[in-house]
């Protein structure tokens, strides 16, 4: 029986004569390509399927009897290169591409997925689908037509989607005689609206996917362009973002293989964890040690963005779907309330105070939109006020959910700042969301005291305050901070330690009460600013007894002001 | 012309290597499988003893190592598989532990509905769609995940990870949901159910390089071996049993041949080869210009013959 299920490694490698090819060389050559997402975008008719369909023509990634089967409906004519990618029945009835499509070809150096997305507003979804994993964006631009109000939008989405590269192609040169000024008009009319939409690079290229031109091969039809598209793919970067952010592993599961054991798997979402490092889980601020990182084919020393792996921590801490695993010291955002740019997908609108879910990693929460801050209108590219949005408008809203959510800003981070939202009564995915800002104003947390800050002075003696103490975490510092919390207790203050979790110290500084916070020079920027949005007084200080002067000083005066 | 284009940013100097695509495609397919195993209640393995089959089942073990798999394993069985196929399939499962749930649309079976005397849109839709939609049902499973790639076909490339099934088990293409990054929306109602498809974004050489690194065993018949064949459509079919009709004038005969895909033997193709081990074969897939579903004969009943059936519940 063995010897029906296992491959024989006994022959492998192939001793075949004049071809020996082993499976190490095999591997190394084909296996081990970079990966690259390409999204095609632009308005209807600018040549997208054409375009994907002369890449995989030219790069060798069609099959024999693919290309026989559209030369067969060409008809005898120049092969239709679009008849590549359409592939659905109503798509070819119509001549449109209605959905997303993916296809796959090879450069020397990459694996590309590309997506093929549909150009027409109705189904601009499913081009936001095409779009949200892409490192790189083609974006056609039809020489004849010039910029259109959809290929406004289209850059619009790339950019919000944060896609660092963009080409832009103006396509059907050969309708215009291969006209340089026209290519010098158009390619500077798209850089002055890609300018302040984000982009890393943005490189225009004329080409003509029907004629071929300076797609893959260079063209004597218009000799002063200097690259081909292809060209320009192959030399991009390799996209290392989620590699170098901050570590993130978001609970997909905890697993119980046995009685003592418990693991949670997940992705690292971004970064690098390592056996042995502190980790601590959000939103509960609780600490544990990475004891090991288990896979099938053995443990791991080290995991690195964005490898799924399991984790085994020291301690049984309670632990659920959703939460999110950081470093001490560069941990993720938790609030309830967050600033966001939404893509509306769903034909039904936008409905302020509709109970909706978040799913934002593998979190899922209720929440409702509170307010719209604008519309993006795409004509003028004005943000206008708007009470709803619609099928595929774009806007900035607030939103508020009834549990925290663990997130990143998403410029910040791709994999952990970007959510859906789905509505409950359909399941319908009715929106993309990408998260701009926590918000820590009035409100944020979902209820509304009716005990203000004076009435809580005037019973405590003094305000509510955090204190940013130097030291970090430090034996001695946490020794020495420990000696300050006792000396005000002792003077009449109502003191908590809060150790690294600011949100903790926010929370209890709004009740009334002097969080002591140890934050280190290295993460002090970011605490002010959390602490200037939540409009929480604070006050820094020595990780030291002697500071208790200047920490009453301030919690004093916070009474008097 | 380049003061059109701002400069690339300078590529980062890592300490590491970069992930391969093999690496990169693994780690999306596992995360795939953890969020079908954690957003439905009862989801199922679709597994059909080929190549492809073979690899998720690898991926859903590292998925959810060291625990056992959550999920049982479902054969939609024909009862025209090749025997290696069935040999193989029950040693996986003795060598693995995973529970099989074989279902076959006995109705169909009893009719005596076969793949000689009928159409092969009638013989699929009874024995493999009617078979599906039937065991999906019966064991109320309301997910179903399959290694169906977007690679193979058509219709195929556009859909979903996550791909949404309304109570009678039918695809909308129209009306799908859209998905983005890879947060997947795997929420159903009573009776509706969510196809799950974690290697969508392989091709069938990252498949074939992939078992290759990780020594995944695969049924035999994808290598060259003298197998007893017949020519037909341009394309060799094998005797794998009595059962074989023959039409006038045709004998079976010895030929080196493998199989791309493996289905029913009688309408699954061979193609000549001399490929005996992974490496040869992957090699010969290199020079080889014709798509892998190039050998199954029931694509091409018709233009959009995939989606027909995708349309009405076929995997």
């Amino acid at each position: 029986m063995v010897a029906i299920i296992s491959q024989d490694p006994a022959r492998e490698p192939a001793p075949v004569p004049g071809a020996a090819v082993t499976p190490a060389a095999l591997l190394v050559t084909h296996g081990e390509r970079e990966l690259l997402r390409l999204v095609v975008v632009g308005s209807v008719d600018d040549g997208k399927s054409t375009l994907i369909g002369r890449l995989l023509y030219e790069c060798d990634s069609l099959l024999d009897d693919q290309v026989a089967a559209v030369e067969r409906a060409s008809r005898g004519g120049a092969i239709d290169f679009s008849l590549f990618t359409d592939g659905l029945l109503a798509e070819r009835e119509q001549g449109i591409t209605i959905d997303v499509a993916y296809r796959y070809f090879t450069t020397g150096r990459r694996k590309v997925i590309v997506a093929d997305t549909p150009g027409h507003v109705q189904y601009t979804r499913n081009m936001a689908t095409g779009a949200s994993t892409a490192d790189a964006a083609v974006i056609l631009v039809d020489a004849r037509q010039g910029v259109l109000q959809q290929t406004r939008r289209h850059a619009h989405i790339a950019g919000l989607l944060g896609i660092p590269y963009l080409a832009v192609a103006i396509n059907k040169m050969d309708l215009v005689d291969y006209d340089r000024a026209t290519f010098e008009r158009l390619s500077a009319e798209v850089l002055t609206l890609t300018s302040r939409l984000g982009f890393a690079e943005v490189r225009c290229f004329p080409v003509s996917a029907t004629q071929g031109d300076w797609i893959t091969k260079p063209s004597e039809r218009a000799p002063w362009h200097d690259q081909t598209l292809l060209a320009w793919l192959e030399a991009l970067p390799h996209q290392r973002r989620q590699e170098l952010a901050p570590f993130r592993f978001a609970v997909q599961q905890v697993l119980r293989p046995n009685i003592d054991e418990r693991l949670l798997t997940g992705r690292v979402a971004s970064g690098t964890v390592r056996k042995g490092d502190r980790v601590v889980l959000s939103p509960s601020g609780r600490t544990a040690t990475v004891a090991r990182i288990a896979t099938l084919t053995g443990d791991l020393a080290e995991a690195r963005a964005p490898l799924s792996v399991a984790l085994g921590l020291d301690v049984d801490v309670d632990v659920s779907r959703g939460d999110v695993l950081a470093h001490a010291g560069a941990l993720p955002e938790v609030s309830g309330a967050v600033d966001a740019s939404l893509v509306w997908l769903n034909e039904a609108p936008l409905a302020v105070g509709h109970r909706y879910l978040i799913k934002c990693g593998p979190r899922t929460v209720p929440a409702y939109i509170e307010r719209i801050h604008h519309r993006l209108d795409l004509e003028s590219l004005r943000e206008v006020s708007a009470q709803s949005l619609e099928a595929n408008d774009i806007g900035e809203v607030r939103i508020s959910a009834t549990r925290s959510l663990v997130f990143d800003r998403y410029r910040d981070n791709r994999a952990t700042g970007a959510f859906v939202v789905i509505d409950p009564e359909t399941n319908a995915t009715v929106a993309a969301g990408m998260i701009r800002e926590p918000y820590l104003g009035e409100g944020s947390h979902h209820f509304y005291s009716r005990v203000g800050a004076e009435a809580r002075a005037k019973r405590l003696g003094h305000h509510g305050l955090v204190v940013l103490l130097d030291g970090g975490l430090a034996a001695d510092a946490a020794d020495r901070i420990a000696g300050l919390e006792h000396e005000l207790f002792r003077r009449g203050v109502v003191a908590a330690q809060v150790g690294l979790d600011l949100e903790a110290a926010v929370a209890l500084a709004k009740a009334g009460v002097v969080a002591l916070a140890a934050v280190a020079a290295t993460g002090r920027e970011r605490a002010r600013e959390l602490l200037r949005a939540a409009r929480i007084p604070w006050t820094e200080a020595e990780a030291a007894e002697d500071s208790v002067d200047v920490v009453l000083l301030a919690a004093r005066q916070g009474v008097a002001s | 012309m380049a003061e059109l284009s701002a400069s690339h940013a300078s590529q980062t100097p890592g300490a590491h290597p970069h992930h391969s695509h093999l690496d990169l495609l693994e780690a999306e397919a596992i995360a795939i499988l953890r969020e079908t195993a954690a957003e439905l209640s009862n989801p199922v393995l679709m597994y059909s003893i080929g190549k492809d089959s073979q690899v998720l089942l690898h991926l859903a073990r590292k998925a959810f190592y060291p625990a056992p798999l959550p999920f049982p394993l479902l054969h939609v069985d024909t009862g025209w598989k090749f025997r290696e196929m069935y040999q193989f399939r029950d040693a996986v499962v003795a060598e693995l532990g995973v529970r099989l749930i074989v279902h076959r649309n006995q109705r169909a079976l009893d009719e005596g509905i076969n793949p000689f005397d009928y159409s092969s849109q009638v013989y699929t839709h009874a024995t493999k769609t009617q078979a599906l939609l039937e065991a999906l049902k019966l064991h109320g499973f309301d997910a179903a995940l399959g290694g169906a790639r977007r690679d193979e076909e058509r219709s195929r490339a556009k859909e979903r990870v996550f791909s949404f099934r309304d109570a009678q088990g039918q695809w909308d293409p129209r009306r799908q949901r859209p998905e983005l990054w890879d947060v997947y929306n795997g929420r159903v109602r009573a009776g509706e159910s969510i196809r799950v498809f974690p290697m969508s974004n392989w091709t069938e050489l990252d498949v074939w390089l992939y078992i290759l690194r990780e020594r995944i065993p695969v049924v035999p018949l994808y290598f060259a071996a003298s197998r007893p064949v017949v020519a037909r459509s341009g394309t060799w079919i094998m005797a794998d049993d009595e059962r074989m009709r023959l039409r006038p004038g045709e004998a079976p005969e010895p030929r080196r041949v493998r199989f791309r895909t493996l289905g029913c033997y009688p309408l699954s193709g061979a193609i000549e080869s001399e490929a005996t081990t992974v490496s040869e074969l992957i090699t010969e897939m290199l020079t080889s210009r014709r798509s892998e579903r190039a050998g199954r004969l029931i694509d091409f009943d018709e233009d959009g013959s995939m989606e027909s059936k995708k349309r009405e519940g076929y995997f």
